[in-house]
């Protein structure tokens, strides 16, 4: 028989105010089990917890109900002094008298009665609770980093700084990401490759570093700590510890018309390629669909000019795994597909373009050199119209776009349109909003600038279509706040498009376990204060994963989730939360139903050998929770048809003792 | 007849439901028939929201809408203003001696090539 | 095979050779189409407003005749196919809608919506094949430059009709190559001709119908086909200096079936 506590708390008037809380004290006292009871103002205070460890050792308490606030609030306070006081942690029940009563009644009588039947609840199930002890798993003190663009390169040298190995695995040829294919970046207008190459450079030069390229991640087996991953690395037909990225294949290669994905389609490359001169690492890549050599077994060139002798036109893919102690999920975005936006013509007109295909037009070193000249003819144009939120903010039964507003549109818009009045000073632009939406540092400012010195002209009012006719873009729009319906004959036309997470995102989180929205972002932990962790254990989250963000807030981002990794690989054993599932291996009738709701892919079935009643063996198709992955969410105990499964703290009888209680 | 009932009752003939409006002005920007009206489609979904219906009942803007429907593809809220337009030219024509268009006007229209189609859509949008 | 088949009011009168071409074609594509006996006008336009009953019954007892007889039906006026098929949607997704108008038709026996609807377009595409079509043809349409006229009653609104990608179309471009010509993708092919508002501001049709008429010259068009008498109706009208024909009967050309032997 457990000798039970009871703390009354009255939190100030918060609780006090509508619960009687020295009638709450002697009801309890004559609960089954309760062998002292009483009130004090603030239990948490010094002083409350002071008054627990003393009545204590005074009274032998085994087990403490603390009637107070919520257990999100103090909790953990209690348990620590249950601790000082020489109990385990796990005796301690909270009967939340503020939140679920106090606060919500109004009436004394009513709140008193209620709280008095949340403390019998209580009291209920600690004359049931046994001692726990989290179990420990030891912590592989790596870490891999899915994704190799400013997000993951970010997070991996941060990693790598603090003195932990990591992998960035990357699916493209190069890290880089799509920042590498930007042209300068807002409010400074700073050069992205002239910032962003560096540290492409840096990463490769680390010595924690190593860098799958060309490469995915295809099996995730383990949990926090322990992460046993798959990684495929895709042949590229070169071997890359040799090929010096010189280019002559590349300069060599008769297959020449080959759409350039780093310039968006907007030029050609060779069959054997290096996406772009500061890739990262340098060296080329074979690409199979295109390859006259590796379709029809002539050609060779490339092997015969290269020098390193690197070529391989027999190399396979290989899989590689690898065991890590965190997970950084950094997969970024793509632009949406215009495919379903054809009143803006895009697949009617090569001079309607989308953002990023811009960024490319003005790089230096996209297909243009950096000169702006429309993609149909390659003449120069003077009339540009601007239109935003293609995409992005549209309802869910239009059956197109995205629901969400894709947040880097605006500056990234006004950026494009400053930076054409300031090159091209014969050009007329405009740009179309809904909004303008520039919560940033410098950012409002940086888009004034863009219409009062740069006289970009500003229309409030959306594109309805758009019409190619001859040379010319009919663009059709309206402009409300003039009341007018205006048609501009433009002789080019950006579609700011909106973002969505990466194709790649959906499998990996099926990989990973890890939750994600209607939207395919990941999702955070909590919202507001843990914004980088997944639910999943030792998976972070790191840029536009997780939802669309700029650079800067990539970074931060970026850097936050790798102080969490450090964190946690800092420590040489992880202590487990031992609230965790376990199964009754002699009741369990490997009926797999608890394996299919786990939403940790925490439970596994495994044959073993049963001694029977008869003295013979069999072998029979067990359930069997892995502590360490385990989050104590109950899903499997409920779903359990034998009721085999039950959840350490919160046993079935634990529970219905409390329902018991309550009822009674 | 009661501002508030009004706009029930277009909201419900219609179907539409104009809070989902984010003034975007697409509908406008794409409407064929924008310089010929007073009131454009984004207009009419504001007015209508805001129970200012009265104006929009008496304007010609209520038959210069060609119903093709530009504005409800077009629409990235999902609003469908067309509809809305309807619902208030319905309104308009279903008062008692509204009729916009009687069987006396339309020798005057004729000519050898109209099809039947162009008179049978123009009695069922501008007559009850 | 046999399909209902339902040619609406314009295409016994002003537009004979919609109708005409479009039998014909069928015949010689091995399609047989069964005119719906006693049909009256569709109405000519949908009424969005749900409240509007009787003046949809004309509409739902055409779907029915072809229920009736165990038959898709096929429509080939782009203003009747818009009608019948927005109809046929609300019999099947508006539950009010289709019990008053139940209701009204109790005595003739009540419709629920299943009948199948294809434009003649459609039926070309998905039951002849654009490929078996080009094997069909006996004068390929070589060197023309056409321009499809699709306006808006066959594409919009894109989630009933579901005829194609309602902003950029490709079912009468495919069916202008197995002719053998070469299409001509101009952006007002799909906006409004001015419609029945002709009645109401011929000057609004005017400018409609030109703005068509000079894109789809600018991008070098030398004729524009459409499926719907009032837009050929308001193109002509108003400055077309390229023919305009249906495309029932270019169809016709093609298969060589446009001379009547019989006539």
């Amino acid at each position: 028989m457990q000798r039970i506590g009871v703390f009354v708390c009255w939190c100030g008037s918060n609780i006090a105010g509508t619960v009687d809380v020295v009638a709450v004290a002697e009801a309890l006292k004559k609960e089954p089990g309760v062998v002292f009871s009483t009130d004090y103002q603030y239990m948490c205070s010094q002083a409350g917890q002071d008054l627990i460890v003393s009545s204590v050792k005074e009274h032998n308490l085994t087990g403490l109900v603390i009637c107070s606030c919520s257990p999100r609030m103090h909790e953990a306070t209690f348990r620590k002094t249950a601790q000082v006081a020489g109990l385990n942690p796990y005796m301690v029940e909270i009967a939340n008298i503020r939140e679920q009563c106090s606060w919500v009644h109004k009436d004394m009588p009513i709140g008193t009665e209620k709280a008095i039947i949340l403390g019998k609840a209580a009291v209920a199930k600690v004359n049931l609770n046994a001692p726990l002890t989290p179990g420990e798993s030891p912590v592989t003190k790596r870490a891999l980093v899915i994704g190799g663009g400013i997000a993951g390169i970010q997070t991996a040298l941060d990693i790598a700084d603090a003195g932990f190995p990591v992998d960035i695995v990357e699916k493209k040829p190069t890290i880089g990401g799509k920042m590498a294919q930007l042209d300068k970046t807002f409010p400074t207008l700073d050069c992205a490759a002239c910032i962003l190459t560096p540290k492409m450079v840096d990463v490769a030069q680390h010595e924690n570093i190593r860098i799958f390229s060309y490469s995915e991640v295809t099996d995730v087996k383990g949990f926090i700590g322990n992460f046993d991953v798959t990684i495929k690395k895709n042949a590229r037909f070169v071997n890359e510890d040799i090929c010096t990225g010189c280019g002559d294949c590349v300069t060599k290669c008769p297959q020449k018309k080959v759409p350039n994905e780093f310039n968006l389609g907007m030029d050609n490359r060779s069959a054997i390629y290096i996406p772009f001169a500061q890739a990262v690492p340098k060296v080329a890549t074979i690409d199979p669909a295109h390859c006259t050599m590796l379709k029809t077994g002539k050609c060779g060139v490339c092997s015969k000019v290269c020098k390193a002798n690197a070529i391989d036109y027999t190399q396979k893919d290989e899989f590689i795994t690898e065991r890590y102690g965190a997970i950084v999920v950094a997969t970024g975005f793509d632009p949406i597909s215009m495919d379903k936006f054809d009143e803006f013509a895009y697949n009617q007109s090569k001079d309607v373009i989308t953002s990023l295909e811009f960024e490319r037009l003005t790089n230096a070193a996209g297909p243009t050199a950096g000169k702006l000249l429309r993609p149909s003819d390659g003449e120069h144009p003077h009339k540009i119209v601007f239109v935003q939120c293609v995409g992005s903010r549209c309802d869910s039964c239009a059956e197109k776009g995205k629901e969400y507003c894709s947040k880097i549109c605006c500056m990234y818009t006004a950026k494009h349109a400053m930076l054409t009045r300031d090159k091209y000073p014969d050009t007329e632009v405009y740009v179309f909003y809904i909004d303008v939406r520039t919560p940033g540092k410098n950012f409002d400012e940086f888009y004034r600038r863009a219409v009062e010195e740069y006289d970009v002209h500003y229309i409030k009012g959306m594109v309805g279509k758009i019409t190619p006719e001859g040379k010319k873009l009919m663009v059709r729009a309206s402009d409300l706040l003039d009341g007018k319906q205006l048609n501009i004959d433009a002789d080019l036309v950006v579609l700011a498009t909106a973002i969505e997470p990466d194709k790649s995102a959906r499998s990996l989180a099926t990989m990973l376990t890890a939750s994600m929205d209607t939207n395919d972002f990941f999702t955070e932990a909590h919202p507001k204060l843990r914004p980088v962790e997944s639910p999943t254990a030792g998976v972070f989250l790191s840029g536009t994963c997780q939802g669309p963000k700029d650079i800067p807030e990539t970074v931060s981002q970026a850097g936050a989730a790798a102080s969490k990794v450090i964190g946690l690989l800092a420590k040489d054993k992880l202590k487990g939360n031992p609230c965790v599932a376990s199964s009754d291996e002699l009741m369990c009738n490997g009926c797999s139903s608890c394996e299919k709701v786990c939403p940790y892919g925490a439970i596994t079935y495994e044959n073993k050998e049963f001694r029977m009643p008869d003295r013979t063996t069999r072998v029979r198709r067990v359930a069997s929770v892995n502590p360490a992955v385990c989050q104590g969410c109950g899903c499997c105990t409920v779903t359990c048809p034998s009721g085999a499964m039950d959840l350490r703290g919160f046993m079935n009888e634990q529970i219905m003792a409390e329902v018991d209680a309550i009822c009674k | 007849m009661n501002k508030k009932y009004l706009r029930e009752d277009i909201i419900r003939m219609s179907g539409v439901n104009p809070k989902k409006c984010m003034r975007c002005g697409k509908c406008s920007g794409t409407c064929p028939a924008y310089d010929e009206m007073e009131y454009h489609p984004h207009q009419f979904v504001s007015m209508v929201e805001s129970g200012d219906i009265e104006p929009l009942l008496e304007s010609d803007s209520l038959y210069r809408c060609l119903t093709c429907f530009a504005c409800v593809e077009r629409c990235p809220r999902g609003v469908e203003p067309a509809k809305l337009i309807e619902a208030v030219r319905l309104t308009a024509i279903r008062r008692q001696g509204a009729n916009r268009l009687t069987p006396n006007d339309i020798p005057a229209m004729l000519d050898d090539e109209i099809p039947q189609q162009a008179l049978v859509s123009a009695f069922r949008k501008y007559t009850k | 095979m046999k399909f209902s088949y339902f040619p609406g009011c314009t295409l016994k009168n002003k537009a004979k050779d919609l109708d005409r071409y479009a039998i014909r074609s069928a015949e010689a594509l091995g399609i047989s189409l069964e005119e719906i006996e006693n049909w009256q006008c569709c109405g000519g336009v949908f009424t969005t407003a749900r409240d509007e009953i009787a003046t949809k019954l004309s509409s739902v007892r055409i779907l029915k005749a072809a229920k009736d007889k165990e038959q898709d039906l096929i429509t080939v006026c782009s203003a009747c196919h818009n009608v019948v098929k927005q109809t046929n949607n609300a019999m099947q997704n508006d539950a009010e809608f289709s019990s008053k108008v139940n209701r009204y038709m109790a005595s003739e026996g009540g419709y629920d919506g299943s009948t199948t609807v294809y434009h003649y377009l459609e039926m070309l595409r998905d039951i002849v094949g654009f490929d078996a079509l080009r094997e069909k043809v006996v004068k390929p349409l070589s060197g023309k430059k056409i321009a499809a006229y699709y306006g808006c009653l066959l594409l919009r609104p894109g989630s009933v009709m579901k005829m194609d990608d309602p902003e950029n179309p490709t079912i009468m471009e495919d069916m202008i190559r197995a002719m053998g010509a070469e299409p001509v993708i101009y952006g007002n092919r799909n906006e409004c001709c001015g419609g029945y508002v002709v009645m109401e501001s011929p000057e609004l049709a005017k400018k409609k119908s030109g703005d068509v008429i000079r894109n789809a010259k600018a991008q070098g068009a030398d004729m524009i086909i459409t499926a719907c008498p009032l837009c050929k109706y308001n193109l002509m009208k108003n400055g077309a200096d390229v023919p305009v024909v249906y495309f029932t009967e270019l169809l016709a050309e093609a298969l060589g079936v446009k001379e009547d032997t019989n006539e």
